[in-house]
This record gives structure tokens, sequence and C-alpha cells, in this order.
């Protein structure tokens, strides 16, 4: 292109602390004890999970208290072969949107104990509507990541 | 419906790597292009409407205090509009308004992004709440990727399909991009090249995505007087249509997207438009992702669910075609977020005032601008006309 001229460099370093509130607060509490809990809407009966506070669609508070299922269903999914910014983890990984049995909506998370060397490795592995569990970290720390990743089951269940 | 709006032109600078100007510098080669084009005054203008992506891609906040000057708003009233992706057709959308209530007649509406500056992956993580989805979605393309995904399950459309059409857009677009003065990447592309390139998120590879850019684009919408009193051809506004869907990927169906599809038929309703594929004579997809554009096509109603492929391949959607798309090569080929959307506006609007050039689809009457915004969350689309 044309001509460059100099360049200034600035590095912004802004740390937050989010409050997290009592609903997100218990349900972080529930994966250190290896339990994924959801939230039941009074009013049209979906369980939200992560748990939330409020029904998106009627707009009640939610204080019904579920453990939901640790299986479910994959919706989609796609592999990243190279590392990029916000990536959990290293690559390669597989992001996936998982249904957990008895909940609406879906529980994002990763796909692991499957090859990831490549996009046709995991292709073989993984389709919608394959059955998936939830492998857990041993060491918990109230965080997303207590959950290591979700994993196929085997195809006779 | 409020009064008609006439858009009196347009200015792009040169997208791409724009480390030759500061980023002032950048905003008044926008602006200072669509004065010199239309030859109004900006002492006649009434007031500003300015946007770009969240202020951590540029690393200064309030950025349309920072481009007060060149945007010409000093004395005057000046709005900010920002919807991530979708930022340039709200910006529009914005303008359009405000002519349209009666308390303007002359508005400047300018966006703008320098991304190289800054880490547009890292920005876009911020636009996520802390507490869940950032863990798995930050960054653009994996998101888009599982939207892809799940529509090509949902309509059962062959692997080999899908990535012949997909080939087949990258092809097209980048070679169109030769003919816009203003695109950042042009190249000439093999089907091997496209095919074979690495993978971003399966299924995009690497020439199936837009790349970052730097550039900026100013327009100015009017009022029928103020039109007038130029006396030049002009675009009109037509139709608007604004949609999103619940904050939370997971909440709603991203395949048969039902903010696209009410965003189209918003505007295609204002516009009087039934038959969009036979009455719109060209359309400004906004299409980061080849993937995304071909769903695009079925949520717009250009073609029915789970055709798109089949009639891009047929050659539909080329720029021969029943209903030529993007022939500016559109957003794969240049993407400065901030004016992406409105870039779209400005190109619908040469294409009806017959001043496209190069990629000018001959005799277009009616054009159809659009652009996407938040974590797959938002659609805005406006119909522009060579008539009011
Ligand atoms: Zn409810």
């Amino acid at each position: 292109m044309e001509k460059e001229f100099n360049t200034f460099k600035n590095v912004i370093r802004l740390p937050h602390k989010y409050a997290a509130g009592p609903t997100y607060t218990k349900f972080y509490n529930g994966l250190k004890e290896s339990k994924i809990l959801g939230t039941r809407c009074p009013s049209c009966a979906v369980t939200f999970v992560p748990a939330r506070s409020f029904c998106p669609k009627c707009m009640k508070n939610l204080d019904t208290w579920v453990e939901v299922a640790q299986e479910g269903e994959v919706q989609t999914w796609t592999y990243a072969g190279k590392d990029f910014f916000g990536i959990p983890g290293k690559a390669p990984v597989v992001i996936v949107l998982v249904k957990l049995d008895g909940t609406e909506g879906s529980f994002l998370h990763l796909i692991g104990g499957i090859n990831l060397e490549s996009a046709d490795t995991v292709k073989k592995a993984l389709r919608k509507g394959t059955r998936v569990k939830a492998v857990w970290n041993e060491e918990k720390k109230g965080h997303m990541l207590d959950i290591k990743y979700f994993a196929p089951l085997s195809k006779k269940r | 419906m409020g009064r008609p709006v006439a858009i009196l032109g347009s200015g792009q600078t040169v997208h791409g790597r724009r480390f030759d100007v500061s980023y002032p510098e950048l905003v008044k080669e926008a602006v200072d292009a669509v004065f010199e084009t239309t030859g109004i005054s900006p002492a006649d203008i009434d007031g500003v409407v300015f946007g770009t992506m969240p202020s951590m891609m540029e690393g200064v906040a309030l950025t349309h205090f920072y481009f007060a000057d060149v945007l010409r708003s000093v004395g005057k009233p000046i709005l900010k509009t920002e919807t991530c992706g979708s930022t340039g057709v709200s910006l529009a959308i914005t303008g359009y308004y405000w002519i349209a209530s009666g308390m303007a007649d002359l508005v400047l509406v300018v966006g703008s992004e320098k991304m190289h500056e800054g880490d547009a992956q890292a920005t876009m993580t911020t636009v996520l709440e802390p507490f869940y989805q950032r863990f798995f979605i930050s960054g653009a393309p994996g998101v888009f990727s599982m939207q892809s995904q799940g529509w090509t399950v949902r309509f059962g459309i062959p692997e080999d399909k899908i990535r012949a059409a997909a080939t087949k857009l990258s092809i097209d677009h980048h070679h169109d991009a030769f003919d816009n003065p203003y695109a950042h990447i042009k190249k000439r592309l093999t089907e091997d090249e496209v095919n074979n390139a690495r993978i971003i998120t399966y299924p995009v590879r690497l020439w199936d995505v837009c790349p970052t850019s730097d550039g900026a684009c100013a327009m100015l919408f009017a009022s029928e007087k103020a039109a007038k009193k130029l006396g030049k051809k002009v675009a009109w506004v037509k139709g608007v249509g604004y949609s999103g869907d619940e904050y939370w990927f997971g909440d709603s169906d991203k395949a048969e997207w039902q903010c696209a599809i009410s965003a189209s038929r918003q505007a295609y309703e204002m516009a009087g438009i039934k038959n969009p594929r036979k009455e719109l004579d060209v359309a400004e997809v906004y299409n980061p992702f080849t993937f995304q554009e071909l769903l695009f096509y079925e949520c717009f109603g250009f073609c029915g669910f789970g055709e798109a492929c089949d009639l891009t391949l047929k050659g539909v959607f080329g720029r021969d075609g029943e209903l030529p798309i993007s022939p500016s090569g559109g957003v794969l080929c240049t993407n400065p977020i901030g004016a992406t959307g409105l870039n779209r506006v400005a190109e619908a609007a040469l294409q009806v005032t017959g001043q496209a050039g190069a990629h000018q689809i001959p005799g277009a009457k009616t054009s159809l601008a659009h652009a996407m915004g938040g974590v797959v969350q938002f659609n805005g689309v406006m119909i522009l006309g060579s008539e009011k």
C-alpha cells in the first residue's frame, strides 16, 4: 500500500471483577461438586442450564433448582485447528452445543476423548444427535472448565 | 411512515492496511469525499450520526468525540449508533429515522474502523458476557461455523455440494473485487486453492472468511426538499427492517434464522416487495463467511430453504444471474466492521443511481443492503430505489 509512517504502541490493562450474583454462584458451586444445576421456569416449564435467574421468555424470576443430566445430544459443533484469541485452551479444539437431557436451549462446551487430529477425524466421531457425557477434571475451581469436556458415548448403551 | 428520505451520495475510502494515515485522517478521507461528490457544503448539515465496533477495537473510547472536527459536527447534534457488525445498517437507519421524522433535512452518516491498529478477535471477545459464553465462543469464526453446520444438517445438504457452492462464492467475489476501486482483497483463486485452504474453524477455510480492513464510509441522507435542491439523481429509501434474537447462543434457531427473516420482511413490506428475487435487481448481502451468505439467501426469501446451494451453482446469484449478490466483492473481500454495513448501503445506492462503475448491474432500479451484528444476534436490512 502507501508509505507507512511512525506508529505508537500503547497497552491498556483494564482488570474487571464481575459480580456473579446468587444464581451463577450456586451454579458454579454445583460444578465444584460435579453437579450441573439448572433452574426451571414455573410458567413455561423450561429448564435452563447453566442456571439463569430469570426466564428470557416469561421474565419470571427462577428459583426452582434441578440437578440436570450429565448426558445429552450434540446440536452443532465446530473444529478449530489453530489457536486464535479466546479459544478455550490450546488448539486443536472442538466447540460444541449440547442439549442436556430434559433441558431446553443448549450448553456450550468442548468435545474430548476423540481423535482431534483433523476435521475429518472429528467428523467420523461427531454429528448432530451424537450422545455425549460430561467428563470432569479432578481438581474443581467452580469454573465452566471444571467439566473437562464432553465425550461421545459408545454406540451401544 | 414519515417523510420520504433520499440518499444524496457516499464517500468510501480505499480499504486495506491504512498505516499511511492516522485514524482521524482516514475518517476525513471519507467525509471529504461525500461532500466533494455531492457538492454539498458541510455547513448545511443538521446533524451527524457516527458508529464503529466496540471502543476496544480502537483503544479510544467514544471516538465520535475524537472525530468531532473531521465529522464537521461542531455546534451540531451528534448521535452514536453501535450494533457490532450491523453498525453500518443501523447508522443508515438512524439517519433515515432522523430525516423521516421531520427533525432534520440533511444528515451526515459515517462509519469507520481501523482494525489493523488493534486486535479484532480480542475485541470480539469483549462482546460476550464473561460468565459462560465467553469461554467457548470468543472470536468470530467459531460461532458462525456452528451456525453453518446447524443449517447444513437441518436441510440435509451434502458436504460436497455446500463446499462447491461456497467455493463458487469465494472465487466470484474475490474476482468481483477487481472492479471495485475501494475493495481490499482482490484475487484470482482456483477451486483447488479454495477447497484446500487451511481450516479456520470447520467448515470455514481461509478463503471463506473476510479480511480485517481499515476504512471509512460517509453518506448524506436528506429530505425530499434537500434532494430537490441538489438537482441530481439520488437513491430513495423504500424500506427498512431491523430485528434481533435473545442474547444467549442456543436460545434461538440460527438455521431458519428468525431475526434475518423478520428484518427482511419488515423492509419488504414497507417497500411493497412480494417476490424479492424478481423485484430486487441487486443485493449487497453482508457476507463475512461464504457459508453464511448462502443461509442469508434463504432467510431473505431469495429462494426456499435448502435451495441456496443448487441455485448458486446454477449462477442465479452471479453477476449475470437473476439476482446478482454483492457485485462489489462484498464483506468477504473488505471488512472495516464499523463501516462495512454502511458500505453495503453506499453500494446499493450507487447501483440504483447508475454510478457503480465497472461493477454496475445494468438498469438496476431496486437494491437491498444488509448487515448482521452481535454474536449471531442481529440483522438489519434497507431497500433502496431509483424512484421515490
Ligand atoms: Zn418461562
